[in-house]
């Protein structure tokens, strides 16, 4: 049995950069399941938020901590970037790698890589360079390269960002999957629909704070603030 | 002119006939500057990874002084190197100046700094295009230059080859340290430079073609490595 290393808890986490603060002072809490959506304008700090609780960011004030010891945690995480990155090598070696870093043989993780690669629509181009894909295909790599060590949670910035509708739904179709099987999904995304799909619950965040937490239901159909409301309706927050 | 002509009649019947001074020429010339490219790659280039992926105090000042060291003209490391290695010199008692030895390290010593500056830059951009997913996968240090040296390792052969590109038409400093030693170190710039002066303009210049020939074959597998490089991007 694998150690749990979720809750995760923010305390009173703030980023700064060149005096400014882009985030924070936020404080939560993510339990060990469910699909949390992140949602806010441009620029309102959610794929900050997002690289804090995986301790890519410099943190200026605060505290991240997990139920474990932090660098225990680590291999637990998986993070989907908003700009996914192409390594420069095949598709299938570029799924594979992960496996390969902690020690897997190169026919066990390309057995591995084949069937997410499968799984992700991808099996068609395995054999391809990973930089020729097209901007959804690389976001399907990279969903697939998260997933292949089996994460207990996964970070997603904006992973539809480049999907067609059809491809939108097969991911959809994999992250609840994933989720029942027990993964914990933070995820930011500015399609409503998709949030209202997938969402357990909603962060809202508005100019670095944390503006409005609801579950899904109440946050769509009752949400309390007027920016979440003028949001909702598309119009301009700034 | 007339002479010119002659010449250039001459230097094909050499080349043409694997005239024997001129292909004893052409490999000490090679043995030389591969020899130094070697050398300067096994340095150089893990050099300019560290380089890439470590941060340390005067980092930046390193980097000042590479670059710097990249402009040394070759006289001058030439006669530096003559000094260190001269029967009064610090290192006199080796007895390496005037043997292709001598050569070898004046060649080193002005390459290393071109092929690590520009293994740093290749390692630099790659480092900056998968820093976040490295750290992401949490990487050990050795993963992550691994990564680094096996993803680009194109562009350190192309390092690599600017390297040679560099030594084998470079003469200010071999003829210092090397003396243009008929048989010993005679190789294809200093040849040319003698020749020259001689006026026997045939051997210098079959000597002169085939290096052109050796710079343009190197150019050209340069220019295929970076536009693969490009492309595909692996
Ligand atoms: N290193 C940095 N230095 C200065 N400002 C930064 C830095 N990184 C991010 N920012 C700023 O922080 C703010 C929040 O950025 P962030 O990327 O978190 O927003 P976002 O909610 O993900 O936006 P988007 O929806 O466009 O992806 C932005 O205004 C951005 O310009
Ligand atoms: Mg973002």
């Amino acid at each position: 049995m694998v150690t749990p290393i979720l809750p995760l808890k923010l305390d009173a986490v703030e980023v700064t950069r060149r005096g400014k603060r882009l985030l924070g002072p936020i404080s939560l809490t993510l339990q060990g399941d469910g699909l949390t959506i992140l949602m806010g304008p441009n620029g309102s700090g959610k794929t900050t938020l997002l690289r804090s609780m995986h301790g890519l960011e410099r943190i200026s004030a605060g505290r991240v901590t997990w139920q474990c010891d932090a660098v225990a945690a680590r291999p637990h995480q998986s993070f989907v970037f908003q700009t996914p990155t192409m390594m420069r090598r095949s598709v299938l070696d570029s799924i594979a790698y992960p496996l390969r870093l902690i020690g897997r043989g190169k026919a066990e993780a390309r057995k591995a890589a084949a069937g997410w690669a499968e799984r992700v629509g991808l099996s068609a181009v395995m054999e391809r360079p990973a930089h020729v894909l097209s901007g959804g295909e690389k976001q399907k790599l990279a969903l697939a390269r998260a997933l292949i060590r089996d994460p207990q949670i996964l970070f997603l910035d904006e992973p539809c960002a480049n999907l067609d509708g059809h491809a939108i739904r097969e991911i959809e179709a994999i992250l609840h999957d994933i989720r029942a099987a027990g993964t914990r999904i933070v995820m930011s995304t500015h399609d409503i629909g998709q949030a209202r799909r997938l969402a357990d619950d909603v962060l809202f965040l508005y100019r670095g704070q944390k503006h409005e937490t609801a579950p899904r239901d109440n946050f769509f159909n009752a949400p309390e603030t007027d920016e979440v409301r003028a949001f909702l309706k598309g119009d301009l927050v700034v | 002119m007339n002479d010119i002509l002659q010449g250039l009649a001459e230097a094909a019947r050499l080349t043409v006939t694997l005239d024997a001074t001129l292909v004893d020429i052409t490999l000490r010339s090679l043995q030389v500057s591969l020899t130094a490219t070697v050398i300067a790659a096994a340095i150089g280039l893990p050099f300019g990874a560290l380089l890439a992926i470590n941060r340390f105090p005067r980092r930046r000042l390193v980097i000042a002084i590479l670059n710097a060291l990249m402009g040394l003209p070759p006289v001058v490391v030439g006669l530096l190197v003559y000094i260190m290695l001269s029967r009064a010199g610090p290192l006199g008692v080796l007895g390496l100046l005037f043997t292709p030895t001598a050569m070898i390290i004046a060649q080193v010593i002005i390459i290393t700094p071109l092929i690590a500056s520009i293994a740093h830059q290749a390692m630099r951009d790659l480092w900056a295009d998968y820093h976040d997913l490295l750290i992401s996968l949490h990487t050990t240090k050795r993963q992550r230059i691994r990564a680094l040296l096996w993803d680009g390792r194109r562009a350190l052969l192309t390092a690599a080859l600017a390297g040679f590109g560099r030594a084998i038409g470079e003469v200010g400093a071999i003829m210092i340290v090397g003396g243009n030693i008929d048989n010993v170190t005679r190789v294809l710039t200093t040849a040319i430079a003698l020749e020259t002066g001689k006026g026997d303009f045939g051997l210098a210049l079959a000597l002169g073609f085939v290096l052109i020939a050796l710079a343009i074959l190197v150019n050209l597998v340069m220019h295929v490595l970076s536009r693969t490089e490009r492309d595909s991007r692996w």
